[in-house]
């Protein structure tokens, strides 16, 4: 998995999100990501991550899973803006 | 997911009203991200329970489908998701996670 395969995911499920990935590791299997994402706007924090969780859900079910981890930023535009 | 392993997810995650699904114990955490979450509710100084996820494969799987949430840890307040280790250090960096560990007791 490359930073690159999580963006475009994330993309796929989020289309006017600005997605930003690292390989924590250089291993390909811990990640850190942030999404700026208008979708996000209303939402907490456990329903933002899981639009994200889904939209990579094929590679981080079970045991053998690529991603191991990913740490996971969420904004909307507004919210990163004010950063 | 069979209605058996349902029930008996739901039974654990009422244990405590501060319920952490972790890899290892509190004692010893197997990873850095459970590792940081259990500093964190120490920090807090709010007890809680846990719940050693290496030692129980299914029920490791099922409580990734009954919460949508692929990872550990998981953190639960009174039966509901609080958040994994991103979340739970956020929630404690604002400030917040103390209301929400003491909030609805």
């Amino acid at each position: 998995m490359t930073p690159d395969d999580i963006r475009t995911r994330i993309r796929a499920a989020l289309p006017d999100a600005d997605v930003s990935v690292r390989d924590t590791t250089g291993g390909g299997d811990h990640f850190d990501a942030t999404v700026v994402s208008a979708a996000f706007a209303g939402k907490g924090p456990v329903e933002r991550h899981r639009l994200v969780y889904a939209a990579l859900s094929d590679a981080m079910a079970g045991p053998t899973a690529p991603i191991h981890a990913l740490a996971l930023t969420t904004a909307t535009p507004e919210e990163y803006q004010r950063k | 997911m069979t209605d058996e392993l349902r029930k008996r997810i739901g039974d654990t995650i009422a244990r405590g009203r501060v319920m952490l699904f972790m890899k290892g114990n509190p004692a010893m955490p197997q990873c850095g991200f459970s590792a940081a979450v259990v500093g964190i509710l120490k920090q807090t100084g709010v007890p809680f329970d846990s719940y050693n996820i290496l030692a129980d494969q299914e029920l490791r799987e099922g409580l990734k489908e009954y919460s949508s949430w692929p990872t550990f840890p998981q953190l639960y307040v009174d039966g509901k998701l609080v958040g994994g280790a991103d979340i739970v250090r956020d929630l404690h960096a604002k400030g917040e996670l103390q209301q929400i560990l003491t909030a609805h007791s």
